[in-house]
């Protein structure tokens, strides 16, 4: 037989083979298992690869644009050509600080001229009379005209139609900014902001040699142009020069936006998990279905390697199938998820792409061959002499050792799908540590059950006992219930906790507001006037700046750094900070905080980005210039800071006693209700050396950022809810047949249905609540590292889940199981029988 | 219900078994009516196909006929549920199957214990241990299904059968000798086979043919 067909005969038979096993519903578990992978694993894919399009497409906003290419000098034409020639929409600014005049005061002021067609992102809203309401008007200022924010008009007291002076220059004040992009972006837009058209810049004659400018090109289009644009513009880049995306200028929105990532990547390794677990089992029952078919045609004549063949070419066809069906469902899914989100979003969703078919297709794929390919090479062994002896020739690849190749494939998978070499770990390690413990557990309570058992009923006794002499199949039974079960708890319960602390970790009343500049004299003053006001004084920092001048006595200079963060970083002075106390929001990574002890020793804690950025390491000794004075400090910890918290940090923290003799002037940040926003003026009137810094909008942004991934990953769930249910199901049908066989002949010795049900409630029972209970620990041990080490959000092990865990476990799984074999408890003996015949 | 005649532990009346195969439907045992006495050992032959299995199985109420009755000990068969059938065999009736049907994750001592325990009799354990040794598989007692011959297996299947000293046993293709069972408990013996010198043992023969018996081979 097997020299006798050809690759087309093969293929053909192997058809026929899989229509007849169709047929007689041999493959419909599998089949749902992997349609619900595919499906699950593409909508996933689809849906996060455009959401997370859209949350920084809808961050860019905020910077007027994808990128921007910023300079100290007059940016090259080449930029604007190549921008040009990838068919991306360009804009330009010019930026820079200058007194503003109206009738004989002066006002330092954030300067801006924009180019047409200024925003290419975000919306520019404003009003042309008091009273009147805002509008988007879809243009920039007209020549000889001015449009200024409301701070600026209330700090000179001008109104819309009077002239004021910019330079050699007298323009009109035409409109009054409401809404802007690029207003909260960046830390130079301290002052009152005022914008013009670019044709008058050079009759200001403000830019002179010497003036601190900042030159903007605004470049925005499609995403791939974008990403090549990308490339271009970084090979390009002279010294002075940068490019700035919204991920680099805010590093809340930076902390959010991964954040959000990570998310919707855990909920889509649950359920590449699930699907693994929902395959393995289908498969493995699927082949232990087989033994016969094949003992039967190596009887017939075919060789080992056809078997192979043929059942290997029925997998394929199968899962080519189930996974087209999957991706298709998977396609339809996410767009109706698409639809419940656009009332979320404030841009469009971007087009879904083709990769996340790609990627649900072959993770399917994977899954079925890495499950089942092992037991397909054990089967091609089946002894011929199976077919007189219906009890022998299990191939021991359908023993535990069988899922060593599915199980690689999964890990595999589950790092690809993280994208993130430490959540995927953190998961996997969660999987193995629970998939080791379960089999150990299951293994020494099955063997304690032999003797707790004896004085039992003979139901118990006898369900009991039939778990522990299918031990194997016992063992693979509760630790798939395990996993299906822990990834159910970490998805419902734990992925509550998580999310809530994640919103909780902005509150309403989260810091809007950053007070910059405050002086050492000054702020008694400041803490009553805000109190007096209503506003909640807020802790102030002291803040000294220094310059970094070596590590470990070798000099720092922006030259030595390629990095355009790290050149900027050492070219401009650092914040540095003291505090006894470490903030909440903060997370010791290497080394110690500062004991009491450290009070008064030159030790410095410092932020681990920066540290990397700058290439510190733990034991360094840095030197700094602080207002002319040498200060060496050595690093004796590393911190992680949750810059999306919104409040004041620093990357350079001491303890008490080091820096307090240096200049210092103070920082903090407070929430300011949205309709106090005047109070601010009357404080920088009060108080005109201070700054105030804007965040409200970036907050509001990182709010919805939030809400958006907090429903998308509620809509996945869903996904993984049938892929879990989908596991509870495979698992207990796993040990259908043994069951319906036990049934038949228990019958025919004259078991009562009651007796029969007792037995098997007894066994889904103690499955149920051991897996149940195991899921529970894992899910706590893994929601919490997940919490701790990857989302940086605070969660504590609640024991409720445990008792939870071990009750749903039984409950469900012995509900499930009973209805599942209620049928088995009806058919008369003999069909049972002649089936297995 | 309950209809004793002439003392028969077994009556069969007007016994039919179809089943549907597509379009037609296939008549496997057409009308067939008997009686069995009790303490009688009778065979049922028939060539493969004659519906002989199918019989027993009716016989013993593990499969439904599509018409007629069967009695055991007076009591209507198929006007019992399953579970009431379950009963009546776990009070009266053994049962040896052609493939033995053990239980492949019970040792031999286990699958023989297995009706006892089932019937609640205290010294389970002592009495399947008994008939295992009388049956010859003293030293095999805790052996799988799987570690044992295909002849060891079948002596399993006997003892099990027995051990609870049923009024009646069915057995399906028997090889081995059932004498030494029968002959210590007592019971009525059912068997159907093909193979005309195991069968020459019993003392009344009833031949069946397409489903149908042949009363000429009444002995």
């Amino acid at each position: 037989m097997a020299e006798r067909l050809g690759a087309l005969g093969r293929l053909r038979l192997a058809a026929r083979l899989l229509a007849r096993d169709w047929r007689a519903g041999e493959l419909r578990v599998l089949a749902a298992a992997m349609v619900v992978a595919v499906a699950s694993l593409t909508t996933v894919s689809f849906f996060s690869d455009r959401v997370s399009r859209t949350i920084s497409r809808e961050a860019n906003q905020l910077l007027g644009a994808d990128l921007v290419v910023v300079s100290q000098q007059a940016i090259a034409a080449a930029y604007a050509k190549r921008a040009r020639a990838l068919g991306l929409d360009i804009t330009r600014a010019v930026r820079f600080p200058s007194m503003a005049q109206h009738d004989g005061e002066s006002l330092l002021t954030e300067v801006k001229a924009v180019g047409e067609g200024f925003p290419l992102r975000g919306h520019l809203r404003i009003r042309t009379a008091p009273d009147s309401p805002a509008f988007e008007p879809g243009r920039v200022p007209e020549p000889g005209t001015v449009w200024a924010d409301e701070r600026f008009l209330r700090r000179l007291d001008v109104a819309i139609g009077e002239r004021i002076t910019l330079g050699e220059r007298a323009f009109t004040l035409a409109a009054v900014v409401i809404e802007e992009p690029e207003s909260s972006v960046g830390f130079l837009n301290l002052g009152p902001r005022l914008m013009f058209n670019e044709a008058d810049l050079e009759s200001t004659g403000l830019i002179t040699v010497g003036s601190r400018v900042s030159y903007r090109l605004f470049v925005a289009g499609p995403e791939q142009a974008i990403d090549r644009y990308r490339v271009f513009a970084e090979q390009r880049l002279a010294p002075g020069e940068r490019l700035e995306d919204i991920r680099e200028a805010r590093p809340e929105i930076n902390s959010a936006l991964d954040r959000a990532e990570r998310f919707l990547g855990l909920s889509a390794l649950l359920t590449v998990i699930l699907a693994g677990v929902a395959i393995a089992l289908a498969a493995r029952r699927h082949l232990q279905r087989h033994l016969d078919g094949c003992a039967i045609m190596r009887c017939l004549g075919a060789s080992q390697g056809e078997i192979l063949w043929l059942h290997l070419l029925q997998f394929a066809m199968a899962g080519l199938l189930a996974a087209t069906l999957g991706c298709a469902i998977g396609f339809a899914a996410q767009q109706v998820l698409a639809g419940l989100l656009a009332p979320l979003s404030r841009v469009p969703l971007p087009p879904a792409g083709w990769q996340p078919v790609a990627h649900g297709f072959v993770a399917g794929v994977v899954l079925l061959l890495g499950f089942a390919l092992p037991p397909l090479i054990a089967l091609k062994k089946v002894p011929t002499l199976r077919v007189l002896r219906r009890d022998i020739g299990m191939p021991d690849g359908l023993g535990l050792s069988a899922y060593l190749l599915g199980a690689a494939a999964m890990a595999g998978l589950v790092l690809w799908q993280a994208q993130d070499l430490k959540l995927g770990g953190y998961v996997l390690g969660g999987v193995i540590a629970l998939v080791a413990a379960s089999a150990a557990v299951t293994a020494g309570a099955l063997a304690l059950l032999a003797r707790l058992v004896s004085g039992a009923g003979f139901s118990w006794r006898f369900g009991l006992a039939n778990l522990r002499r299918r031990a194997v199949g016992s063992v693979i039974q509760v630790v798939a219930l395990a996993l299906g079960l822990m990834a159910l708890i970490l998805l419902t319960l734990v992925r509550n906790d998580l999310l809530a602390s994640w919103q909780s970790s902005l509150p309403p009343d989260a810091p809007n507001r950053f007070l910059v500049n405050v002086q050492t004299e000054q702020r008694q003053a400041i803490l009553e006037f805000l109190g007096a006001r209503g506003i909640e004084p807020p802790k102030l920092h002291p803040m000294v700046r220094g310059r970094l001048t070596a590590i470990d006595g070798r000099p720092v200079s922006s030259r030595d750094y390629v990095d355009e963060r790290a050149k900027r970083l050492v070219d401009r002075e650092f914040n540095l900070s003291w505090a006894a106390q470490m903030q909440p929001d903060n997370v010791i990574v290497a080394g110690r905080w500062f004991a009491p002890a450290d009070h008064g020793r030159a030790v410095v804690s410092m932020e681990e980005g920066i540290a990397e950025t700058l290439g510190i390491e733990l034991g360094d000794v840095l030197s700094y210039d602080v207002a002319g004075v040498p200060l060496e400090v050595e690093v004796t910890s590393l911190r992680k800071v949750e810059w999306d918290s919104f409040r004041v940090n620093f990357f350079v923290l001491a303890p008490p006693g080091v820096l307090e003799d240096y200049p210092a002037s103070w920082v903090t940040s407070f929430h300011l209700p949205r309709e106090r926003g005047a109070l601010m003026d009357e404080l920088v009137r009060t108080f005109p050396n201070l700054l105030v810094i804007d965040v409200a909008a970036i907050l509001e942004q990182v709010k919805r950022m939030i809400d958006q991934v907090v429903r998308a990953v509620e809509f996945v769930f869903l996904f993984s809810v049938i892929a879990g249910l989908l596991v509870l199901f495979a698992a207990v049908s796993a040990t259908h047949d043994e069951r319906r066989f036990d049934a038949a002949v228990m019958r025919t010795l004259g078991a009562q249905s009651r007796q029969m049900r007792a037995a098997q409630v007894a066994e889904f029972l103690f499955i149920g609540a051991l897996a149940g209970l195991l899921a529970a620990l894992g899910a706590s041990a893994t929601g919490w590292a997940i919490a701790h080490r990857i989302l940086n959000v605070p969660y504590s092990i609640e024991p409720t889940v445990w008792l939870a865990g071990l009750a749903v476990g039984a409950l469900g799984v012995t509900v499930a199981g009973v209805l599942g074999t209620a049928r088995v408890l009806r058919t008369p003996p003999m069909q049972v029988f002649r089936a297995a015949a | 219900m309950s209809e004793r005649l002439n003392g028969a532990i077994v009556r069969a009346t007007g016994l039919t078994k179809q089943v549907a195969t597509g379009s037609h439907s296939l008549t496997i045992l057409d009308d067939v009516s008997l009686e069995i006495e009790p303490g009688e050992a009778v065979a049922i032959l028939g060539a493969s196909g004659s519906g002989k299995t199918t019989l027993l199985a009716l016989l013993a109420g593990l499969d439904t006929p599509s018409t007629g009755k069967v009695y055991i000990d007076g009591r209507d068969l198929f006007a019992l549920d399953e579970d009431g059938r379950a009963r009546l065999r776990r009070d009266r009736v053994g049962f040896v199957f052609q493939s033995f049907q053990l239980l492949p994750a019970l040792t031999a001592l286990e699958n023989v214990m297995l009706p006892l325990e089932l019937s609640g009799v205290p010294e389970a354990r002592a009495r399947a241990e008994a008939v295992l040794r009388r049956v010859g598989l003293g030293e095999r007692l805790d052996h799988y299904p799987r570690q044992l011959s295909g002849g060891e297996q079948q002596r399993v299947a006997v003892a099990r059968a027995f051990a609870p000293e049923p009024q009646l046993v069915f057995a399906d293709e028997p090889t081995g000798n059932l004498d030494a069972a029968t002959g210590e408990t007592g019971s009525t013996l059912v068997m159907v086979s093909h193979d005309e010198r195991l069968a020459a043992r019993c003392p009344r023969r009833l031949r069946l043919d397409a489903g149908r018996l042949d009363g000429r081979a009444n002995g």
